[in-house]
């Protein structure tokens, strides 16, 4: 299973705490249709979960943590059978952990219409017998959440001492506070936007344009054709990985760089130039574009203010949660000003919220390395919520 | 990760500012350090509200107290926050230190119904015996050298009246304190921290 990109030089060790050690995966089944956002209707569909920690007797400290983009259910641990396979967010998620699976229930969920186990394109369309592939409807973060809302019943939880997600993953947290506000407690708001900008989705459109016009896409069907557009793959991982790291970041690890002086061709010369190569060579391997086009859309649909025209503050209002937002200086994928507008929204409702901006220089990556004032903001938040207890108190506001 | 220090010369507009406040008042505390005045105005009056601290230290101190805090630097406004949506904003000892003292002042009354500003009174005796010596003066409410202080921008409790008075704002309350107790006699002379409590003319 693959990880979230992870910049080169960041140090996966974990600040503190261990890891949860072996984990395995689980898939939970729904047979009761779910209506999606887009007026299609799945009438069945599984998704793929993996659960650290021990649900107490109150079913009341589990924590639900939602992934972004290219990442999975594989939020912690590795695989018996593939020890090197770690979590995407294994730095933040263990015993003794800011996110500690000593006190917390910790449930990470693949979305739905993604590849790595819950069902989308690479699933098979019980209506055809052969895999979704292009048939596949376009999902929502909305959708995802509700999707997400049915594992919580099944798994016998009627409210989450917190949803916590970082970028794509922050928004579903966000999507969970304004959907089942009586459902969760806090939410963690990690590098996010209340939506994207039209530089966001730019880059998205740009992406998804790499794989639409490589010639082994073939409109989606391109399984049928025993193939894969990996040149559009590599060429959206490429593009969407430049979006993840700051300039700073590239600067001080890869500068002008050469591999081998130059040698006057088109052959990967600088150093980045390798890298991003290596990084879309990679993707390409595990990735699925249908799902990759499809989780863009929702990047690019999300934006809970379009049901009260466009009034971010209208749109929090149904929210009774606790939030914490973090944004990260040199993060301008998801710049500091988004979360200062989600902030702005929250504190005009007088919602309980708390907003640390850590300087870091590793861009929208910053959320998923070691940055010890990060972790330790997250830490604390979490110890917090265990002082708070499970007491379901009505908010009184701020 | 350093531990957040809370400022020396201790709290002792704490108690002060509790007594002026209504009861559960939406309070906006400016450079609210660990979180500490929040933290007691939210347990002893029921407060509510949000501190905000450009420090790292002091923004997680603030969560592990409790309270919400904002990560922002005040010099750059008051933009994240309504007209009129506090009925209180406080700033404690902490106007001494900002560069821009004057658009701190407008913006907190735009944002609360009133105002609460604590300092270090700068015409306390023994710092006008020091500069009569000819040194700048270090005390336990300035305990910091000329050349290593965060405080760009002292002023006495004569002056902070002046400032009020020619931007025609009706002080409500105002407390000069030494040792933690009220100074009533010749307070600009011997008192150590004033505390105002103002609001638009």
């Amino acid at each position: 299973m693959p990880s979230f990109a992870v910049t080169p030089g960041g140090t996966p060790a974990a600040e503190s705490g261990h890891s949860v050690g072996v984990v395995e995966a689980r898939r939970a089944r729904f047979d009761a249709p779910l209506e999606l956002a887009c007026g299609q209707s799945l009438p069945a569909y599984e998704l793929a979960y993996e659960t650290y920690g021990t649900l107490d007797q109150a079913r009341s400290n589990a924590v639900l943590v939602c992934h972004a983009l290219n990442a999975s259910h594989h939020v912690a641990g590795c695989y018996a059978d593939n020890p090197e396979d770690i979590g995407w967010w294994d730095n933040m998620v263990g015993p003794g952990k800011p996110l500690d699976t000593n006190r917390y229930f910790v449930i990470g969920v693949n979305n739905l219409g993604s590849c790595f186990g819950s069902t989308g394109p690479t699933s098979i369309n019980p209506a055809t017998g052969r895999s979704w592939g292009a048939d596949f409807p376009l999902v929502t973060v909305e959708d995802w959440v509700d999707a997400q809302a049915r594992l919580a019943d099944m798994l016998g939880i009627r409210q989450f001492a917190a949803v916590m997600g970082g970028s794509l993953g922050g928004m579903q947290a966000l999507a969970w506070a304004i959907r089942y506000p009586d459902r969760i407690r806090h939410a963690l708001v990690i590098a996010a936007a209340p939506n994207l900008s039209a530089q966001n989705i730019a880059f998205n459109e740009v992406a998804r344009q790499a794989i639409m016009t490589d010639p082994d896409f073939h409109d989606g069907r391109f399984e049928t054709f025993d193939t894969k557009p990996r040149r559009g793959l590599r060429v959206a991982r490429m593009i969407g990985h430049i979006t993840y790291l700051s300039d700073e970041q590239m600067e001080e690890k890869f500068g002008r760089a050469l591999r081998e002086g130059l040698r006057f061709s088109f052959a990967p010369e600088f150093q980045i130039e390798s890298y991003l190569r290596h990084q879309g060579e990679k993707f390409a391997d595990y990735y699925d574009a249908n799902t990759y086009l499809r989780i863009t859309k929702a990047l690019d649909y999300f934006d809970p203010a379009i049901a009260t025209g466009g009034d971010l503050a209208r749109a929090l209002a149904p929210a009774t949660c606790k939030f914490l937002v973090v944004a990260f200086t040199t993060d301008w994928r998801f710049a500091p000003a988004r979360s200062r507008q989600i902030v702005k929204a929250l504190v005009d409702n007088r919602h309980d919220v708390s907003y640390a901006e850590v300087i870091a220089s590793h861009g929208h990556d910053a959320f998923l390395l070691d940055d010890p004032r990060y972790l330790a903001v997250v830490r604390a938040y979490f110890e917090r919520i265990a002082a708070e207890g499970s007491a379901t108190t009505a908010k009184a506001a701020p | 990760m350093n531990e957040y220090v809370a400022p020396l010369g201790g709290r002792a507009d704490f108690a002060t500012i509790a007594a002026w406040l209504p009861s559960a008042a939406r309070v906006l505390d400016l450079g609210c350090g660990d979180g500490s005045l929040l933290a007691y105005l939210s347990r002893i009056r029921g407060a509510r509200g949000y501190g905000i601290e450009i420090d790292d230290a002091g923004v997680l101190a603030s969560v592990r107290n409790g309270i919400n805090v904002l990560q922002s630097d005040l010099e750059s406004g008051l933009a994240g926050f309504e007209d009129a949506s506090f009925d209180c904003v406080i700033l404690s000892q902490t106007l001494q230190a900002m560069r821009h003292t004057e658009d701190i002042v407008r913006e907190m009354l735009r944002v609360g119904r009133q105002a609460i500003v604590t300092f270090p009174n700068f015409g306390h005796w023994t710092h006008r015996l020091q500069i009569l010596r000819g040194r700048m003066p270090v005390s336990s409410s300035l305990p910091y050298q000329w050349y290593d202080t965060p405080n760009i921008h002292m002023c006495t409790v004569a002056d902070f009246d002046a400032f009020l008075a020619e931007r025609r704002y009706t002080v409500e309350n105002r407390v000069v304190l030494s040792g933690g107790k009220e100074v009533s006699v010749l307070p600009n002379l011997l008192g150590e921290l004033a505390i105002y409590r103002f609001r638009p003319g």
